[in-house]
């Protein structure tokens, strides 16, 4: 961006001479408001695909409205009812009257799947009892009965002893809250126990937990491993002369380009059961037939992928800064007399850290958020958190607790980022 | 062998094709096909007479696809001057709820399970079928009497029976021959990969009665949570082992190309290789788990007409048994099953091989569609969980 300077016309220059026409801020704002108005479509462009859509997903986490929405009278009704006991025949009466309407517009299905989600059993309890309500609303409108509180608290208990008792009643008030913190809970592998509060959920059922410990150490092993692979070609391109160092760069760059399905799939050609390398072996002798290793489809197949599909990030920031660094330092300590090896260790790497820093951070950013990679060649214990959350957006179609789990994620690098932040400093990441 | 060969061979692998449809499946169809659908939202509706008027049958591809091509898509074009389009998908409601919800429907029939059919019907994403559109069977027979039990509901038409069954390849398995359930669940008199549906339907079944659970009460003990652990336990056992599949076509697929000794799969897939292939693949029907099929039609599809007419051709016994000359699966009427004899391509009579064959019926199970409409979801849920662990 230009400054101030520079932008000055020479009118301007002519105007400035003269007395003061305007006050002095506006002088001083406007061409920096000019500036920022540059800036303008850029922001509009996050704020619009970006920030607006993040925020809306966030919310969804904690905020869930469907089910207060589509049974307002039972939620109003629930409100005056202590939780002991089945309720007062006014909750009946609202209940049925909702259960039998939405049944009608066939609305109920997507309420009693999103209270089940809830209380694990309640799609049954809803739906089977709705349907025999129906049937007793239209007998009754036929015999001429009125249907008052008392008499949908006979024909509910009728149709299912459990509406006798306090249990789909408390389920329906805990799912009717707008706000709720149980997709988190959720997340975090609670359960609502059978009085409604929330334990901890018994270990074999623990899944997201685990996933996140699971995302969160590949995602160090792969930076790691990037950390290890990159660093010697970083350097090698680093110190080539230009010719060599433009042809080194291209292979980097080329696997960069190529998309990363084409990348993915090639490893599954590279590392299957009836594949290249396992052929290869064979034919050689160093495995038999029966012996093919198993290198795709599990968690050796998503490290492997991963560290090929990320290594790019690392290895560019880390080029740039090694570029940057004369080789005289290297030849002054090796003429005060340090060995090789104590060269690097105490004069090139640490004038490199900035570029590791940068390195290993995106690699490390990019790498626990993946999951495409994981999803083709990670089998059943190669997936990620990631893969969940894809799970819960396009399949299950819970976006609550996918947003749940996606917020857990943000804020878990945004904690990284800040302890990182801390310990090394931020302002050491260099890009060369 | 050479490493070019085998690059050249592995190349053309079909493992390296299954990776490369499911990178397609896996997260990008959905959204691919919103935007790439080819007619944008109300062109169908708002297209002038002179041109060609057309819907969209989903199905679950493969010979199964071309089983209901042959059996009654053709058919119904050459009657209506109706185009239909064939698409493939690999089950359940979710596309279905994204279409409706993001109001562009752009499928109009699709081939859903009763369990799936009742569910989508209850959230109103699926059209309300008025059961007076049934056609009569070929000597009047009424719909009523001439359907098999359970067969319609309010959203959806029956359109035949089919089995999860296990399969194996007799090239393959040399040694004494599984015969029962259990013999799947058994690593250490069959030891060897097995192919499983990604799926939590059948296989629970599969698990309870391999552990022995009681026909008669296994929904039951699927109801309580320790019953649910214990057919998860029982997966456990060859969990290891397990390559899952996820298309039908994969089954038959892993078994040829001897991926796993043995595999689940559906009987019409595993028959259908093994008369058009040749494969020596064999169906052991113990414990086989029949399922009912049906065709609804997606929620404010605006080709609704085309669409209702498409499912009166279908549920006539004509159409139904046209399928059941390609593939194995028994139709949904009586009357249908009566006109079906010999394998319309191979003459292989088809009764041997039906699900519905009381030889076959030794030990079989019937889905409880009213369990998997309650706990469907859920059991996905549970069963996604357990997959990740």
């Amino acid at each position: 961006m230009r400054s101030e300077s520079e932008v000055v016309t020479p009118e301007d220059t002519s105007t400035r001479q003269q007395p003061v026409a305007r006050p002095r801020w506006r002088r001083a704002l406007g061409p920096r408001l000019r500036a920022a108005g540059l800036a303008l479509p850029l922001v509009a462009f996050v704020v619009v695909t970006f920030a607006g859509p993040m925020v809306s997903l966030l919310t969804k986490s904690f905020h869930e409205p469907e089910i207060a929405d589509a049974l307002p009278e039972t939620m109003a009704a629930l409100r005056q009812w202590d939780g002991e006991g089945a309720p007062p025949d006014d909750v009946f009466a609202a209940t049925a009257g909702e259960f039998v309407a939405a049944r009608n517009e066939r609305t109920l299905g997507r309420t009693a799947n999103r209270v089940n989600r809830v209380v694990s059993g309640m799609r049954s309890v809803i739906m089977g009892g709705s349907r025999l309500m129906v049937e007793a609303a239209a007998e009754a409108e036929a015999a001429g009965v009125t249907t008052d509180g008392a008499f949908w608290r006979e024909t509910m208990i009728g149709i299912d002893v459990r509406w006798g008792t306090p249990e789909p009643w408390r389920a329906l008030r805990d799912a009717g809250q707008r706000f709720t913190a149980r997709h988190y809970l959720k997340a975090l592998d609670f359960e609502r126990g059978p009085e409604g509060g929330y334990v901890r959920q018994a270990e074999e059922w623990r899944i997201y937990v685990p996933l996140f410990w699971r995302t969160l150490k590949v995602s160090l092993g792969v930076t790691m491993l990037c950390l290890v692979v990159g660093y010697p070609i970083a350097h090698l391109i680093a110190t080539s002369p230009p010719r060599r160092a433009n042809v080194l760069l291209l292979l980097v760059l080329l696997p960069f380009w190529t998309s990363l399905l084409v990348r993915t799939t090639s490893w599954i050609v590279l590392l299957q059961n009836q594949g290249v390398v396992n052929d290869f072996l064979v034919a050689i002798g160093v495995i038999d037939d029966d012996g093919r290793l198993a290198m795709i489809y599990n968690m050796t197949g998503t490290f492997i992928a991963m560290t090929h599909v990320l290594l790019p990030f690392l290895v560019l920031p880390l080029y740039s800064v090694m570029r940057s660094i004369p080789p005289a330092y290297m030849s002054a300590a090796a003429s005060l007399g340090a060995t090789p090896l104590q060269a690097l260790r105490r004069v090139y790497w640490p004038q490199t850290l900035p570029g590791v820093g940068a390195g290993c951070l995106l690699t490390f950013i990019l790498a626990i958020g993946y999951y495409i990679t994981p999803a083709l060649v990670g089998g059943q214990s190669g997936q990620l958190i990631s893969n969940m959350i894809a799970y819960h957006v396009q399949t299950s179609l819970n976006w609550g607790l996918a947003a749940a789990l996606a917020a857990l994620l943000l804020g878990g690098v945004t904690a990284l980022y800040v302890v990182y932040d801390r310990l090394v400093g931020i302002d050491r990441i260099g890009l060369g | 062998m050479s490493v070019r060969g085998g690059l050249a061979s592995s190349l053309g692998s079909r493992t390296a094709r299954l990776g490369a449809a499911a990178a397609l499946s896996t997260g990008l169809m959905a959204g691919c096909r919103l935007a790439a659908d080819p007619r944008p939202e109300g062109m169908a509706a708002a297209a002038p007479e002179s041109e060609e008027r057309s819907i969209t049958a989903v199905s679950y591809g493969g010979s199964y696809a071309r089983a209901v091509v042959r059996g009654y898509h053709e058919s119904f074009t050459a009657e209506s001057g109706v185009r239909v389009d064939l698409a493939d998908f690999m089950g359940g409601l979710a596309q279905v709820r994204a279409q409706v919800d993001s109001g562009s429907v752009y499928w109009d029939v699709v081939d859903l399970s009763v369990a799936e059919a009742v569910n989508g019907c209850d959230e109103g994403v699926l059209e309300l079928i008025d059961s007076s559109i049934l056609p009569p069977g070929p000597n009047g027979e009424l719909p009523e009497d001439d359907f098999l039990p359970e067969m319609n509901t309010e959203c959806g038409v029956g359109s035949l029976l089919g089995s999860s069954i296990f399969a194996y390849n007799r090239e393959v398995l040399t040694g004494p021959p599984p015969t029962r359930l259990s013999d799947f669940f058994d690593l250490e008199r069959f030891p060897g990969r097995r192919g499983m549906r990604r799926s939590p339907q059948a296989n629970l079944e599969f698990a309870m009665m391999a552990d022995g659970v009681p026909k008669d009460r296994l929904y039951d003990e699927l109801s309580t949570p320790e019953g649910l652990a214990r057919a998860f336990r029982k997966l456990d056992t060859i969990k290891d082992q397990v390559v899952w599949w996820e298309t039908p076509a994969q089954a038959p697929q892993l078994l040829a190309d001897g991926e796993v000794l043995m595999t689940t799969a559906a009987n019409g897939r595993i028959f259908n290789a093994q008369v058009l292939e040749g494969q020596p693949f064999v169906i052991v029907w113990d414990g086989q788990v029949m399922d009912r099929g049906q065709l609804a039609i997606v929620a404010g599809t605006p080709r609704l007409e085309d669409a209702m007419r498409f499912l009166r051709h279908a549920a006539t016994a004509e159409s139904m048994a046209g399928v059941g000359r390609h593939i194995a699966y028994s139709p949904a009427r009586y009357s249908a099953q009566a006109l079906i004899e010999r394998h319309a391509e191979t003459g292989v009579e088809m009764w041997p091989h039906m699900p519905t064959n009381p030889a076959n019926m030794k030990n079989h199970l019937m889905a409880d569609w009213r369990w998997w409409a309650d706990h469907g979801d859920e059991m996905l849920e549970r069963f996604t969980a357990w997959l990740a662990r």
